[in-house]
This record gives structure tokens, sequence and C-alpha cells, in this order.
């Protein structure tokens, strides 16, 4: 399978050879290329021999940029699957996730959920999107290491910025209107204020190749298949009985979905990683992680009232208040772009109206109140 | 903000005019800060155990938080008033330094003007504070930072001869955390001055609290893994904490009334002597349950939170002047009923809840400070029958330990 893949990935990019990928289990090369990950093809970002795409349920907002996401696992080796966390990924793995934005004929940088025109077989179509940045995770023997890329002008290599960056970005949205705002790339560190889901152990680790994200059909240039299925079908993946039997989070956008599934969903993704009971947010005693987790009277955000919100209560008294979205913490800290008040705090300039406009149905759709 | 936002704008259009539609990595702050900010963050990211990093005299601007994760390190200024970290057009980061990690030593140099929290520390064990300076310099504002200095599960904590100013919420705070002493601080202009909460074993003396809202804070919160109990307050001067309370509505501190001097609230075995607490219009001391916090529900505390304060000690405190000018309307009123106009409220005011359920003989309030009396606001009563009965306070309770680091 893995070879009739590239064969397709080549015959699509068919001006050269897809990249090979070269793992770099000890420095860390100043150039994205050097990985052989993804690179430039003519005028397609093109994956490298063996990487797979893949992309989840509900993901993270990070002002409204589309991601690519791929995994390779060296050959030989695969992943082990777990339920509750990410998939235990065996060491010389590498996770890259390429941030760009779909842009018009002339260049204008689109905030759309449409992807239609993004993709070039597996990789990215350059003519129609702007790289950004990519972020690798890369398994070594020590540990997971965090590594941003950021793509230069040109759009023909990434090189690495451990300290992260900041750019002026102008968007235009769906009705016309022009959004300005500046994007921020992590620094490695910031990296592991999300990726390690335990303050604690401050160990490093995948977020989104979970298993409840990744339950979900996905187009890869053979066809359409479940992730889950097409991983364990390439040798990536043991361990894995049945996409059925296996836990899935709701896509936030499937209004098929019930408004809590597709809430819970969005809390997950976008907060849980600090939001759980070991990660950095235990210090407010407030838990979003885990949609299939239930967590007691405190915890929830249920009428809770803040630790330590500082300018992010927004005069408000509760993180949740049922029926009323409009005086809850939560939703306010969504919906805020000042960096005091801001939730997530890191990741995003802007806010994900879509996002709050959810949380917002779910909220005012509880009944009782707080008093 | 706006006007940070606006500028924000504007380098945004700057560049898009100039690069049509092209992007480059630039922020609001100089080449030449911008070069010191990746030079800084490189060196915190490049840190081993052991390495002290140096920050000249100077002002530094950032435009994103500064964080490290590696344990052992020290970060050492020229002092608090020669090196200057400024982040007065931050763009992005919750803090202005987030220090994730151990054997932690921060000393001699300033923080102003961040967006969020000044200097945060999220789990670390030996954390050294000296003589850091933290400042919002346009002085008390809604839109300052939250917090100041900012350790929060943390273990073994000294912050000594530091100074805070100009906090939204606490321009000194240490949450949830063991063995610590504050001493020698200067706190100033901040809603909350100094606050422990829900911290074990915590050494607050020689500080000087003045002109904040609430010039000490011991606090318990609910739903929290870590109950709060055992602080000596001591050997403080805490006088005219009169500022007005400009914390975001919905913050704890928003109900620390301006005027209280030391304030705990639900909270046990609190030590209180030897303090110089004066004029503190609304009260110099304020004992206080969680109830009068006004969060209380069921639908979002945990029933195992105990919302009373328990094992109260003041003793041997120099009070002076002070309760005469209450800020809320009902201890105003109480005050004009039982003191008349020109009367002031006893140095030290109870809220008046209790846990019926303890025993009989349970030491709530003990106090053995000379002529400094206690008033039972009657809080449960809604402040209608408030009462200067003494006698249940003719109590002692063991001195606590000193915390030694």
């Amino acid at each position: 399978m893995r070879l009739w893949l590239t064969l397709l990935v080549f015959v699509v990019a068919c001006s050269e050879a897809p990249p090979t990928v070269t793992p770099h289990m000890e420095e860390n090369p100043e150039r994205l290329s050097a990985w052989g990950i993804v690179a430039v093809r003519g005028d397609e970002l093109a994956l490298g021999h063996d990487v797979v795409p893949y992309d989840l349920n509900t993901p993270l907002y990070t002002d409204a940029a589309h991601k690519l996401r791929n995994l390779w696992i060296p050959p030989g080796k695969s992943a082990q699957y777990q339920e509750g966390q990410a998939l235990d990924f065996p060491h010389g793995t590498i996770i890259s996730k390429t941030f760009y934005y779909p842009k018009d004929d002339a260049g204008t940088l689109l905030n759309t959920y449409d992807m239609s025109t993004d993709f070039a077989g597996e990789g990215l179509n350059l003519r129609a999107v702007r790289l950004i940045e990519t972020r690798l995770l890369v398994h070594r023997e020590t540990g997971w290491v965090a590594l941003p890329y950021i793509w230069n002008k040109a759009q023909t290599d990434a090189v690495l910025e451990r300290t992260g960056g900041a750019m002026a970005l102008r968007l235009q949205k769906g009705d016309g209107q022009m959004q300005d705002f500046t994007y921020v790339v992590p620094n490695t560190n910031q990296c592991a204020g999300c990726h390690a889901p335990n303050a604690t152990t401050k160990a490093i680790k995948p977020i989104g190749p979970a298993t409840r994200h990744l339950n979900k059909p996905y187009t890869y240039a053979g066809g359409v298949e479940n992730q889950l299925e097409h991983l364990a079908r390439l040798g990536y993946l043991r361990g894995f009985d049945s996409a059925e039997a296996a836990p899935r989070n709701a896509n936030w956008r499937d209004e098929n979905e019930t408004l809590d599934s597709r809430a819970r969903a969005y809390l997950d993704i976008n907060c849980g990683h600090c939001h759980n009971p070991v990660g950095a947010a235990d210090t407010s005693a407030l838990y979003l992680d885990r949609p299939e987790h239930t967590y007691p009277t405190g915890n929830t955000g249920l009428c809770k009232p803040p630790v330590a919100a500082g300018q992010g209560t927004g005069g408000y008294r509760f993180s949740i208040v049922p029926g009323k979205a409009e005086q809850s913490i939560l939703v306010y800290r969504m919906a805020s772009t000042n960096p005091a008040a801001m939730m997530p705090e890191l990741g995003r300039s802007t806010a994900d109206t879509d996002g709050v406009a959810l949380i917002t149905a779910w909220i005012n759709a509880m009944e009782g109140g707080c008093e | 903000m706006n006007i940070v936002r606006l500028s924000i704008g504007f380098a945004a259009l700057a560049l898009i005019a100039a690069g049509c539609g092209e992007q480059s990595a630039k922020a609001p702050v100089s080449s030449e800060s911008a070069a010191f900010q990746k030079k800084l963050q490189t060196q915190l990211l490049d840190a081993k155990p052991g390495d002290v990093i140096t920050i000249p005299e100077g002002t530094f601007t950032f435009d994103r938080s500064l964080s490290l994760t590696v344990d052992g390190v020290t970060i050492r200024g020229a002092g608090h008033d020669k090196t200057i970290l400024s982040f007065k057009g931050q763009i992005a980061g919750a803090e202005g330094l987030l220090v994730t990690a151990s054997d932690f030593t921060i000393e001699n140099l300033a923080i102003e003007d961040t967006k969020g929290d000044a200097l945060k520390i999220n789990e670390g064990k030996n954390i050294v504070i000296r003589a850091v300076r933290t400042e919002w310099t346009n002085g008390p504002d809604v839109n300052n930072g939250a917090y100041g200095i900012y350790p929060v599960q943390t273990q073994n904590v000294l912050i000594e001869d530091s100074i805070a100013i100009g906090a939204s919420d606490a321009g000194i705070y240490v949450g949830q955390s063991k063995n610590i002493i504050m001493r020698r601080n200067r706190v100033e202009q901040n809603v909350a001055g100094l606050e422990v909460e829900n911290s074990i074993n915590a050494d607050v003396y020689d500080n000087i609290a003045t002109n904040n809202t609430g010039g000490i804070l011991v606090f318990n919160l609910p739903n929290l893994e870590q109950r709060g109990y055992q602080t000596r307050v001591h050997d403080n001067q805490v006088f005219a904490n009169n500022l007005k309370n400009f914390a975001h509505k919905g913050a704890i501190v928003a109900s620390v009334p301006a005027g209280t001097g030391i304030i705990i609230s639900a909270n046990d075995e609190v030590e209180i002597f030897n303090n110089v607490i004066k004029d503190n219009k609304t009260s110099n001391i304020v004992i206080s349950s969680y109830f009068s916090i006004g969060s209380m529900n069921k639908k979002g505390i945990k029933g195992s939170f105990d919302p009373y304060p328990e094992g109260i000690f003041i003793h041997d405190n120099i009070f002076e002047g002070g309760g005469n000018a209450p800020a809320p309307l009902e201890l105003k009123a109480l005050k004009l009923a039982m003191f008349g106009l020109k009367g002031r409220l006893p140095d030290i005011l109870w809220d008046g809840y209790i846990n019926e359920k303890l025993p009989a003989d349970t030491k709530r309030l003990c106090v053995q400070n000379g002529a400094a009396q206690v008033i039972n606001a009657d809080g449960p009563g809604g402040y209608k029958k408030p009462n200067m009965k003494q006698a249940a306070y003719a109590c002692t309770l063991p001195a606590l330990p000193e915390v030694k680091l």
C-alpha cells in the first residue's frame, strides 16, 4: 500500500521525485527542507515518502489558518493504539503541522473554511495557498521536541525560529471585510505550553493524533477511508480493533451532531490541553477536556466562581451561567482578543466567532441559573 | 489597549501597503528591541541548570511573553530601578515572564506594564524572588494586569525586598503553594497588596502595605485541590489602604472593601501579631467567611469546601485610627447607627458567619490585643443586629511555627 501511495504521489507531483524523509534525531536543521517531511516541488508542497496526511474531527482554532497535518513513522515501526490519549508513537516519529491560508488570484489571503482549492494530491497547491509556518514534533530518545519553522517570502523553504515570530497579516472574510491582525508563531517553550498536557511532568506530547480526534474519514489520494483504519492498514497503527468501537469526538460544525457533543468537542481540543486535572490550568479547577469525562461539581465550570482570572472575568461572576451565555466568563474569554483576558492564552490574535456562537448556543440551551 | 490596537493596525496597514500583501516578521517594537527580545528568549531556551542570565542596565521593550522551562536558572538584573523589562507594546501572552521550572531565582530587575500578569511561576520548587519590581506605570487602572508577582502551585518560595505597584488584582500573590516567606516587600496602589491564597505555611513579615484597596489578604477559595492554613502575618506596616477598588467585577478581590488593612477569608489558623495597622478606613482587620464574597452557590461550589474561618489569633498589634469611613453601604449604616457620625468601627470586624456543626468551644477568633475590640457585624442577619460582646474572643491559640526554607 505504501508503495502504491508513493507512486500516486509521484504521478501527481510528476516533475520531481517526492522528498525523502531524513529523521534528524540529534540536531535541529536550520531549514525545514532538510527533513523531507514536506517540500516544495514546483507549484506544490509535496509530502515526503511514506508521509501520511490526517485531520481532526474538531480542530484547534488558530486565527482561521488552514492546517496540513502529517505523520511519519520510521520504517518497520508503528504506533500503539490508545483510547484516552494520543496514540503511543515510537521513537523516530515526526509529526508536522503546516499553517497556511488560501488566497485568491490577487494574492489576498482568505478567512474561509472552504478547503476545496487547497490541495494538489495529498500536498498543497501553492498557487492557491500561502504557507506561514510548519511546526514539527519529533520523538527523540529523550522525548518529544517541538520546532517551529517559518516559511520565507519566496515560499521555497521554511527557517527554524525557536523564539517564534510575529507577522502582520490581513485576511479577507466571507463578507468582503478585511481583517488585520498580528499572527504570532510560538517559541519552543510556548509549544510546550499546550503540548505538555501534564504541567508537573512537563513532558511534551502530541495532542491532535488521539483516537477521538482521528476517528473520521479522510480523502486520500486513493480514495476515502477512516483515518484509523488507514493507519492500521499501512502498518502505522497496531492494537486497533475497529473505528466503530473507538471513541469519536463530534465535528463541531456538523449540525447533525448534538449541540452538547459539538460544544464538548470544541472545548476539548481548544481548552483541554491546559484545562485538565493535571494541566497548566488546573490552578483554576476548571476542566474542559475529554467529552466522555464527567467532572464533579466545582470543576465543570457550571456556576463556578473564578480563582485568579483577573481581567478575564469580564465583570461576570461564574464560568458558565446556565441559560445566560452573555454572563458567562467562558464566553467572554473566548470572544476577547486582549492578551490579559483571552482564552486560550496562546495561538490566536483573533476571536473564533463561530466557536463563540457554538458555545453561546450551548450555554443558552442549559436550564437553571446560578442563584 | 485601544492605542496599542490602533498602532498594531497601523503597522499592519503600513506593511501591507509596502509589501502588496506580502508579510514580513514585524512587530511594534524597534529592531534593537526585537533583537534583544530574541537574544534573551534564546538565552532562556538554551539555559542549562546552574546558568546565570544577566541583563544589563537599561530599558528593554518586549512585544511577547518571555518564558523559561529549565530548572536551576538565575535571572539577574542590575537593580530594580536600573534593569527594566517593559511590555508596554505587548501583543501576545498572558504574562511578561512565565516560569515553569524549579530552583529558580530572579533578582534586581523590574517588569513593567504587562498586559496580563508580570511574573508568573506555575509549578516549581525552591523559588527566590528578590528585589524585583513589578509595576503598571500608569497607576491604578482596571485594565492593568492582574498580578505582579504570582507563584502558583509552588513549594519553598522566598519573596523579599520586592515592590509591586498598580496590579488590578494582587501585587504579590502566592496561590496553592507550600512553605512561603514574604518579607521586606513594599506593595502599593494595588487592589490587594499581598495575598496568600489556598496556601500552607506562609510567613508574611516586615512588609509595607499602603495605599492599596486591601493591604494583606489571606484567602481560601473553593474547588481547588489544596485548602490553605497556617499563615503568620507579623511585624508588617499596614496603613492607609484606602484606594478605591478598581478590580474587574467578578474577580474575587472585587469584593474587598476599600479601606481594609488585613482581611482573612475562609482561611484557618492565621496568626496576626506585632503589626502596626492604622488608618484603614473600613476596618483595620476584617475576618470574613466565603459567604461575604458573594459567590456562594450549590451548583458550582464543592460541598467539601469550608467557607468559615477558624483558628484566627490576633495579638500584640498596634492599632491607630481607621474604621472611620467604611466603604460598603451596609457597614456605613452600621457605623452610623452604633458609633455615630464621628465614631469609628472597632479595629476588628467579623462578618459573623459560623459553622453551627462545630462544637461550642471551637476557637474561631481569639484576640489578645489590649483595648482593641471586635464587632460581630451580623452578616447572616443582613447586618441588622451587630454586637460588641467581647467574651467569645478572650481566648488564646498556640503560636504557629516560623517558616523555614
